[in-house]
C-alpha cells in the first residue's frame, strides 16, 4: 500500500511483494508455458541456429528501424514559412505523424488531415481535399499549404493535381494559394524517401515553370538541402559555418525554429522556415549541397534537371574529413576561404581526439539507423579508431551499400564491419547476442535489444547510446549537434562517456572491482 | 478565472465557431454544448461519432489505433502483425504502456513490432501469399505464442485481399488462432470503430473455444474487461478486488493472455471499466453466456468505494465484508493522501479532452482533491457516453466531442483552467501557453492511477503539474506584465 511520504509510481511499486503477490497470483490462470521451458527458449533465441532461422526470413518485419514516406513528407513541410503540413488521406496517419514527432522533439506539431473514410475510398477523395483546403485556409492562417498522401489515397489512386486544380476553380481556396504537393504512398521506400517526394514537390511548384531570367549563379548564394535532418542544431551549425565565412546561403528547408519555440504564455503555430521567395530564388544560387546525398535521389534529378546545378558529389558533413570535404567544396565554389574560427574549432575537436582516443580505440559499436547518418557516423568511428560491428540499415538502397563498403574499406578498422542493409532491430538482437560489440549506437528502439542481451546475463549486455532517430526516452538530444566539427564534439563526447559510464558501473563494486573504479580517467 | 455561467459558456461557443467556413461552422456547432443536468438524454444536445471534418485538424485515430493500440497490443501471448506498410506497426508500437509481466520475444510480444512490410508488388498484386509465409515465419521464431492476430492497415481492404482465408487456412496448418482483424484506417470515423471491430473479432474467432469444455467455475469468479493495464492499473485494480475476496479470472486486455479470454465466459459477473472500447463484448456474454455486468469506476477514493460496494452487491455477504474491509483498510491512507494534497490543489479548474472514457470517470478523483472540472470532451465517445457525461458533470460546463487544435486552444485561452488533461498532440502547445498539462492518455508516463494505490500517484502527478516552480517564469523581468501567461493570471 502506498504512504503518502513517499508515493511510488508503477516502478518500484509492482516490485513489492504484495504486487509481486498479485502477480503471481494472476499467473495461476494465464496457462503460460513453463518457466524452465521459457528459459529453455530465450536461450535458444540467443543461438546461431536461431541467428540463421532469424536470417532466413524473407516476409516478416520485426521491430524496424524505420518509418513511412509521408513522415518524412510532412517534416520536410514543416521546414517552410507559415506552412501548414496537410496529409490528403486517413486522419489515424496523421495522429502517429504528429505523435510521433511530439514525442521526439516534445514540441506540439501542426499536421492536418483530410479525414479520408469509407466513401472517399469507393467515390475518391476529391470532396476531402476541397473541404479540407477550403477549412484549413480559413482556420490555420497558413501562407502555403503542402500536401502530402498516405496510402489509401495511393492505392485507390487519387489525382492530386486535379483534386488540388478543382478546388481553385471551384472557389474552396484562391486561386494563387500556394499549395505544393507531393505522392507519398508508404508502401515504397521510407520516411526519407517521402522526404525528398515532398521537397521535389515543392521545388518543383515554385520553379519548375518559373525558370524564366534564372541561372546558377545569379544570386551569389549556395543552397543547402538537408533531407531528413531531426537534429535541430544540425541546421545551427551549418548556418554558423557560412556566417562564419560570409557565405550567403539559402537554407531550403529549415524547421529548426517552429521545432523549438520558446515558452512565452502564447502558442505560435509557425515560426522561421524558408520563404517562398527563397525557394524561387534558389536555382539562381551558385550551386546546391546535399547533405544527405544518397537518399536525395529525386531532388538531385530535379535540381541538376530544371536548375542546372552542378551538385557537388560529397558526402554527409559528420566527422573530421568529411566536414573538411564539405566546407572545402563550399569555399571552392564561392571562393570564400574557410574561417579561422572554424579552422580553430577543427583543431579543438581533434584536440579533443586526441584526449580522449585510448578509451574509443578498439571499441566495438553496432550501428544502426538512417543511410546517411549511419554513413556519417562510421566514417566519424573510423577516425576516432573505433571499430564498428554491425551496420544495420532498414531502409538502404543500392547506391548506400556500394559506399558503405567504399568507406568500411579505406579503414583499417572497418575491415571487420559488416553491413546489413534492409535488415531490422531483431536481426541486431541476434547479432548482438552472436557476436557481442561493446555497444549498440542508434535510436531509443535499440533500449529492447539492451534490455535483452542483459537477461542473458550481465556479461552479454550491450548497452546503447542513443543518437538518431526517434529519441523518446531521454530529453532534449534532438537539438543537439552530429554535423561538422561541433557535431564531432558532441557524438564524441557522448561516446566516450558512455564508454567511461559503463566501466564505472563495472568497478563500482567496494572491495570487488573498485581496484579500478578511478577517480580520474 | 472564475467559472463560466451558462450564457458565458454559450457565447464561447459561438465565439469559437465564428472563425469556420459556414458548411463546417454547421456541423462543428452540433458537436460543442453547455451541459444541463436535467436533460434525459445527450441526443438532443449534442452529436457525436460522426466523420471528423476535413481540414480543421481533429486529434482523433483511425480503427487500426483503436484495435491494434488499444485492444489487441496488450494481450501479452497474441502475436499482432500489422499488415500493410510499415508505418502504422512502427508507430504503434511502445506507446501506450500497457504493461505486462513477462519475456519479450519469447512468451510476451506487446513491445515489440510486427509487420508484413508492404512494398509496391504487394499492393498490385496482393499480399495473402505473403501473409501466409510471413504466419510461417512468426511461427517459427516465436514458437511460444498463443495466438496471432492480423491486424489490416488501410490497403488491405482496399486491395480485395481475403485475409480470412488465410488465417483460417494456416490456423489449421499451425493449430494456433489466426485472427483477421478488418480493421483498416479509413473505416468508421475514429478509433472507435476499432474497439467495435476486435470486440467482433473476439467474439468470432476466440471466446467461444471451451464452449461446453469449461467447468462451472468459482462463485466469486470475475473478469476485468475494458483495463488496458497502462502503467499497471489493472494490477492496481486487481488487488482490491482480490482483498475483497473475489478470484479474477481474466483480464482484457491489459496483460491478459488468450487462456483468460477463453475463460471468461465462466465468470459470474463482468467488470467493465472503459464502456465505450469494451461493452460489445460485455453485452455479446450477457447474451450468450447470460454473464450480467456492470461498469464501475477506480479513480478517486469516493469513486473508488462506490464501485466496490455495487460489485459486492452482486455477490454474497463474504464479499460485501470483503468490500467494507478493503475500504476501511485503504481509508486511513487516502485521508492522508486528501490531508498532504487538497490543500494544494483545492479550488483548480481543469479541461479535459480525451478518448472515450476518462473525461467523465475522472471527475470524482479530480473532486476527491477539491478540484473542480470546467470542460469534458472525447475523441471518440457515442451518445451513450454523453448520457452519463451529463449526470457527472456540474451545469454549465463545457463539453466538447472531436474538438479541432483550434477549439481546444481557443476554450483554453479563455477558460484559463489551472490544468488541462489531454494527450501528447495537444500537450506542448499548453506548455507554450503556461498551462499545465498532464497527459491523460498514458498518464504522462507515469501511474498507475486505478485504485486507491493509483490514486496516489494520480495525487501527486496533479499537484507536480499544478504546482512546479516552471509555470511561474515565462516572463523574462524586463518584460511587460501586461503580457502575462494564462497561468499565472489564472
Amino acid at each position: 500500500m502506498q504512504v503518502a511520504d513517499e508515493i511510488k509510481p508503477c516502478f518500484p511499486l509492482f516490485n513489492s511483494d504484495e504486487y509481486q503477490d498479485v502477480l503471481a497470483r494472476k499467473r495461476t490462470y494465464e496457462e503460460r508455458v513453463s518457466p524452465e521451458k521459457v528459459a529453455e527458449t530465450f536461450e535458444w533465441t540467443t543461438t546461431k541456429e536461431y541467428q540463421d532461422l532469424n536470417f532466413a526470413r524473407s516476409t516478416l518485419t520485426i521491430n524496424a528501424a524505420k518509418a513511412c514516406q509521408p513522415l518524412g513528407g510532412a517534416l520536410c513541410g514543416l521546414g517552410f514559412e507559415k506552412t501548414m503540413v496537410y496529409i490528403h488521406g486517413s486522419q489515424g496517419c496523421v495522429a502517429y505523424f504528429r505523435t510521433y514527432f511530439n514525442r521526439h522533439f516534445k514540441e506540439p506539431i501542426a499536421f492536418i488531415a483530410d479525414s479520408m473514410t469509407e466513401d472517399a475510398a469507393v467515390f475518391g477523395g476529391q470532396k476531402n481535399v476541397h473541404e479540407g483546403l477550403q477549412n484549413a485556409t480559413k482556420l490555420y492562417d497558413a501562407k502555403m499549404i503542402a500536401v502530402c498522401t498516405t496510402c489509401i489515397a495511393e492505392v485507390i489512386g487519387d489525382d492530386l493535381g486535379a483534386f488540388i486544380g478543382n478546388a481553385r476553380k471551384e472557389g474552396y481556396v484562391d486561386k494563387d494559394f500556394p499549395i505544393p504537393y507531393a505522392n507519398t504512398p508508404s508502401f515504397v521506400g521510407s520516411h526519407i524517401t517521402g522526404w525528398d517526394n515532398m521537397f521535389e514537390g515543392i521545388m518543383r511548384y515554385f520553379t519548375l515553370n518559373a525558370m524564366e531570367g534564372k541561372a546558377p549563379g545569379q544570386n551569389g548564394k549556395i543552397n543547402i538541402v538537408p533531407g531528413f535532418e531531426t537534429y535541430l542544431g544540425n541546421y545551427r551549425v551549418i548556418k554558423r559555418y557560412m556566417k562564419e565565412m560570409g557565405v550567403d546561403y539559402t537554407y531550403l528547408c529549415d524547421p529548426s525554429e517552429v521545432l523549438d519555440t520558446p515558452a512565452t504564455g502564447e502558442y505560435e503555430m509557425y515560426a522561421g522556415g524558408t520563404t517562398i521567395d527563397e525557394v524561387k530564388d534558389a536555382p539562381n544560387a551558385i550551386t546546391t549541397f546535399m547533405l544527405q546525398s544518397t537518399t536525395l535521389e529525386k531532388t538531385k534529378k530535379f535540381i541538376e534537371g530544371t536548375w542546372n546545378h552542378e551538385i557537388p558529389k560529397l558526402t554527409i558533413p559528420m566527422g573530421v574529413e568529411w566536414t573538411d570535404e564539405f566546407l572545402q567544396k563550399v569555399s571552392e565554389v564561392t571562393g570564400k576561404p574557410v574561417a579561422p574560427s572554424i579552422t580553430v574549432e577543427r583543431g579543438r575537436l581533434i584536440d579533443m581526439m586526441t584526449d580522449s582516443h585510448q578509451w574509443l580505440h578498439g571499441k566495438k559499436m553496432a550501428v544502426f539507423g538512417d543511410p546517411d547518418f549511419v554513413m556519417g557516423l562510421v566514417k566519424f568511428m573510423l577516425e576516432l579508431g573505433i571499430e564498428p560491428t554491425h551496420i544495420v540499415v532498414n531502409n538502404s538502397n543500392k547506391r548506400w551499400e556500394k559506399a558503405m563498403k567504399n568507406v568500411l574499406e579505406s579503414s583499417q578498422y572497418g575491415i571487420h564491419a559488416k553491413i546489413y542493409p534492409g535488415c531490422d532491430l531483431w536481426h541486431l538482437r541476434s547479432l548482438c547476442f552472436t557476436d557481442k560489440p561493446d555497444f549498440i549506437v542508434g535510436s531509443s528502439y535499440g533500449k529492447f535489444i539492451q534490455r535483452d542481451t542483459l537477461y542473458k546475463g550481465p556479461e552479454f549486455e550491450v548497452p546503447l547510446i542513443r543518437i538518431g532517430f526517434p529519441i523518446f526516452d531521454r530529453h532534449h538530444l534532438h537539438r543537439m549537434t552530429t554535423l561538422g566539427y561541433e557535431g564531432g564534439m558532441y557524438i564524441l563526447t557522448t561516446l566516450v562517456n558512455a564508454v567511461l559510464e559503463r566501466l564505472d558501473e563495472q568497478t563500482k563494486l567496494l572491495g570487488k572491482t573498485d581496484y579500478n573504479f578511478d577517480l580520474v580517467r | 478565472m472564475s467559472v463560466l455561467n451558462r450564457e458565458e459558456a454559450e457565447a464561447l461557443i459561438q465565439e469559437v465557431l465564428e472563425v469556420y467556413p459556414e458548411k463546417a461552422k454547421k456541423d462543428r456547432a452540433k458537436h460543442l454544448m453547455v451541459n444541463d443536468k436535467k436533460l434525459e438524454s445527450a441526443k438532443k444536445c449534442i452529436t457525436s461519432n460522426r466523420k471528423s471534418i476535413p481540414g480543421v485538424m481533429t486529434q482523433r485515430g483511425c480503427a487500426y489505433a483503436g484495435a491494434k493500440g488499444v485492444v489487441w497490443g496488450p494481450f501479452k501471448d497474441i502475436i499482432d502483425i500489422s499488415h500493410g506498410p510499415i508505418g502504422c506497426g512502427q508507430y504503434s508500437r511502445g506507446g501506450r504502456r500497457n504493461y505486462y509481466s513477462g519475456v519479450a520475444g519469447v512468451d510476451s510480444f506487446c513491445d515489440m513490432m510486427f509487420s508484413s512490410d508492404f512494398q509496391e508488388k504487394d499492393v498490385v498484386f496482393g499480399g495473402d501469399k505473403k501473409l501466409a509465409k510471413l504466419i510461417d515465419e512468426v511461427e517459427s521464431l516465436f514458437p511460444l505464442s498463443k495466438a496471432i492476430s492480423v491486424q489490416s492497415e488501410c490497403p488491405i481492404g482496399l486491395i480485395g485481399d481475403d485475409i480470412e482465408a488465410v488465417s483460417k487456412k494456416k490456423a489449421a496448418e499451425i493449430g494456433k488462432k489466426v485472427v483477421p482483424v478488418r480493421c483498416e484506417g479509413f473505416r468508421g470515423v475514429s478509433q472507435s470503430l476499432g474497439h467495435h471491430i476486435s470486440n467482433d473479432a473476439i467474439r468470432d474467432w476466440i471466446i467461444s473455444a471451451r464452449d461446453g469444455k469449461l467447468d462451472a467455475g468459482g462463485p466469486y469468479d470475475v473478469a476485468i474487461l475494458g483495463d488496458y493495464n497502462i502503467g499497471g492499473d489493472a494490477w492496481a485494480s486487481r488487488i482490491l478486488l482480490e482483498e475483497m475476496g473475489l478470484n479474477v479470472v481474466a483480464q482484457w486486455s491489459g496483460d491478459g493472455t488468450i487462456a483468460e479470454i477463453e475463460n471468461t465466459p465462466k465468470v459470474k459477473l463482468n467488470l467493465l471499466h472503459c464502456y465505450r472500447s469494451m461493452n460489445y463484448i460485455a453485452r455479446h456474454m450477457e447474451e450468450k453466456y447470460a454473464i450480467p455486468w456492470m461498469e464501475y469506476n477506480f479513480f478517486g477514493p469516493t469513486k473508488i468505494a462506490e464501485s466496490l460496494r455495487e460489485i459486492a452487491s452482486h455477490f454474497d455477504d463474504t464479499i460485501k465484508e470483503g468490500a467494507e474491509r478493503v475500504i476501511a483498510k485503504y481509508q486511513p491512507m487516502m485521508q492522508a493522501i486528501i490531508d498532504k494534497f487538497k490543500p494544494r490543489l483545492q479550488g483548480k479548474k481543469v479541461m479535459l479532452y480525451v478518448g472515450g472514457l476518462r473525461p467523465r470517470h475522472t471527475v470524482g478523483a479530480y473532486e476527491d482533491l477539491g478540484m473542480e472540472v470546467v470542460g469534458a470532451g472525447y475523441e471518440f465517445a457515442h451518445n451513450d457516453d454523453y448520457d452519463r457525461t451529463i449526470k457527472d458533470l456540474k451545469d454549465a460546463t463545457l463539453i466538447y466531442d472531436d474538438a479541432t487544435g483550434y477549439e481546444l486552444e481557443e476554450f483554453v485561452r479563455q477558460i484559463k483552467p489551472d490544468l488541462v488533461g489531454s494527450g501528447i498532440k495537444e500537450k506542448y502547445a499548453f506548455h507554450k501557453m503556461g498551462v499545465p498539462f498532464r497527459q491523460m492518455h498514458s498518464w504522462d508516463y507515469s501511474g498507475p492511477y486505478h485504485g486507491y494505490d493509483g490514486f496516489a500517484v494520480f495525487a501527486r502527478d496533479m499537484d507536480m503539474a499544478i504546482n512546479n516552480p516552471c509555470w511561474t517564469m515565462f516572463k523574462a523581468p524586463w518584460e511587460k506584465p501586461a503580457d502575462a501567461p494564462v497561468a499565472e493570471a489564472a
